[in-house]
């Protein structure tokens, strides 16, 4: 069970991106790239990341 | 001949030859519907991260989206939160698939569903369903392979039409002797283009627009100055459009058919689930080239057909050479996922329409599933013939919202046997009469407007008819419950 617990860390790119009013500015630019562009691309590697964490803390063995 | 069209044509019939070739790989005994649908279940993690990359990301990928930012400016986005968000469903719902199929030998989510609950009718509905919705997704490989072929033909559009039927003829023979096995390889030289070709694009076109905030603020100008005006960001109206678009898709991502035949494919339960944290690689390519929809913009480039958005900017921006290598990489992105389609559909009408899944399988399904590989694609074929090219993105997100209506079944029949199977088909009925009821409303939109409490509410119908199905589904199965018990 506790290794479940692993999983809530999915709910965070619903979050991160299904609520467009918090990232649809302008502003911090990066290399020119509006905020709302370049912070839904971060969402990709984050949630990559994140996915990488939840598979290998939660390997059963099971090959 | 310009050396474009000669690098393209070499790539083409050099992937075909490979898809031919396939069929000697593993020297597998291929009238084993296993073997031909599924590789034989024995695809690692790098085989499967191209099969599956080569597979998602398809010309709808790299045509429509990047035709999308360039039309409706930030709403065209909803693709990038999409492609991220499939992810963790994956992770859960195919790694749980995975493992069940396995076992009990499944190869279409209709198998499961027939042997969860034991109702033919639910599994003639399912099987139905991915068949229907896989058709126009199908067409739209070919409508990105003809905004490539029209580069090469002054003439338009028309005559790239005898390209096209031979590509596509010839996928339909490389399928039906190699089965998934072409498509996995020829996976390995699409996915290669496809990356060198994004990474040039985005080193090259940017640089010489002079910079992205350039970019973006040449592309507001332009998207301001439209008959009907759009912008960079949402309007707050959109906001519920955009969440429920990237929402539904991702959903829908994995039910299809050939999402689940790649899926199934791979040798372990593991291959998945690393797959699951691999496979986003992909979608920062997505975010990358639907940027491209902007540079088109501030590079000036005009045209009502939008698909034809990404091949114009490359042949202005690349030496003629290089255009060949990136409108190989959108042509062949775009016979893998339809091979795979193709095969995806036949399985399904095979096993679960023509006959009822049995853990025993004769070698009967495979020459159904084969033939059918054969008639799925001409249907295709003839779709492209005869609708219109925006009826035609209109018809895949419509599909979408079909394939969505397994979902209760499939989905929520991983982990529950609550669920009565009249109910689930009652259900699965209601959302599909519903979204065809709210396309048609809207004028085949993928979107609906919703008037309730006083407000509008603009969302993916997808969605809508999600609610609805589960609803009726949920609503049957107490009443059926009460009434037998």
């Amino acid at each position: 069970m506790r290794r479940r617990g692993w999983y809530a860390l999915l709910l965070l790119p619903f979050i991160g991106t299904l609520i467009p009013p918090f990232y649809n500015h302008a502003s911090p630019s990066l290399f020119g790239i509006p905020f709302f562009y370049w912070y839904q691309l971060a969402w990709v590697l984050v949630t990559a990341g994140l996915l990488g964490i939840v598979v290998l803390m939660t390997r059963d063995g099971r090959v | 001949m310009s050396s474009a069209a000669l690098i393209l044509g070499v790539l083409v019939t050099g992937v075909t030859a490979l898809g031919f070739f396939a069929a000697r790989w593993g020297g597998a005994n291929l009238r084993d519907l296993e073997q031909w649908a599924l590789g034989g279940r024995s695809f690692g993690t790098i085989v499967s991260w191209f099969l599956l990359g080569g597979d998602l990301y398809t010309a709808y990928t790299f045509v429509a989206v990047p035709a999308l930012v360039y039309g409706v400016g930030a709403l065209g986005f909803f693709a990038v939160p999409y492609a991220t968000i499939a992810y963790p469903i994956a992770l859960i719902v195919l790694s749980k698939f995975w493992s069940i199929a396995r076992h009990r030998g499944y190869v279409t989510t209709a198998d499961f569903v027939r042997d969860r609950y034991n109702d033919r009718g639910l599994e003639i509905a399912i099987a139905l369903t991915g068949v229907v919705a896989a058709l126009p997704y199908i067409a739209l490989q070919l409508v990105g392979m003809r905004a490539v072929f029209s580069q090469f033909s002054t003439l338009g559009a028309m005559h790239a039409l005898p390209a096209l039927t031979v590509a596509f003829v010839l996928l339909a023979a490389y399928t039906y002797t190699s089965g998934l096995r072409a498509p996995a390889m020829i996976a390995f030289v699409k996915d290669t283009l496809i990356y060198v070709t994004v990474i040039a694009a985005v080193t090259v076109i940017p640089a010489r627009l002079g910079g992205w905030g350039h970019i973006f603020s040449l592309s507001a100008a332009a998207l301001a100055a439209r008959p009907k005006p759009s912008s960079i960001f949402l309007g707050p109206p959109q906001y519920f459009t955009y969440a429920t678009m990237a929402f539904g898709s991702a959903l829908s991502l994995f039910i299809y058919p050939h999402s689940i035949t790649s899926v199934l494919a791979a040798r372990s339960r593991e291959v998945i689930r690393r797959n699951a944290a691999l496979l986003p690689i992909y979608s920062l390519l997505l975010g990358l080239l639907a940027l491209l929809g902007y540079c088109a913009l501030a590079a000036g480039i005009s045209t009502k057909d939008t698909t034809s958005v990404v091949p114009q900017l490359f042949a202005r921006f690349f030496p003629n050479w290089f255009v060949g290598v990136a409108d190989a990489a959108i042509a062949i992105g775009a016979l893998v996922p339809a091979a795979i389609m193709s095969i995806g559909a036949a399985n399904l009408f095979a096993s679960n329409v023509f006959r009822e899944f049995s853990p025993q399988r004769s070698q009967v399904e495979t020459v159904i599933a084969k033939r059918l590989t054969l008639a799925i694609c001409a249907v295709a074929l003839l779709f492209i013939f005869f609708v219109p090219v925006p009826y035609a993105i209109d018809f895949q997100l419509l599909g979408g919202a079909l394939m969505l209506q397994i979902f209760p079944a499939f989905v929520l029949g991983l982990w529950t046997r609550w669920f009565h199977p009249k109910a689930l088909l009652a259900g699965w009925a209601c959302g599909l009469l519903a979204s065809c009821a709210m396309a048609y409303a809207g004028g085949f939109s993928a979107n609906y407007s919703l008037h309730a409490f006083g407000g509008t509410l603009t969302g993916f119908i997808a969605l809508y008819s999600l609610a609805l199905n589960l609803a009726v589904s949920a609503v049957l199965t107490l009443l059926l419950k009460r009434g037998t018990t």
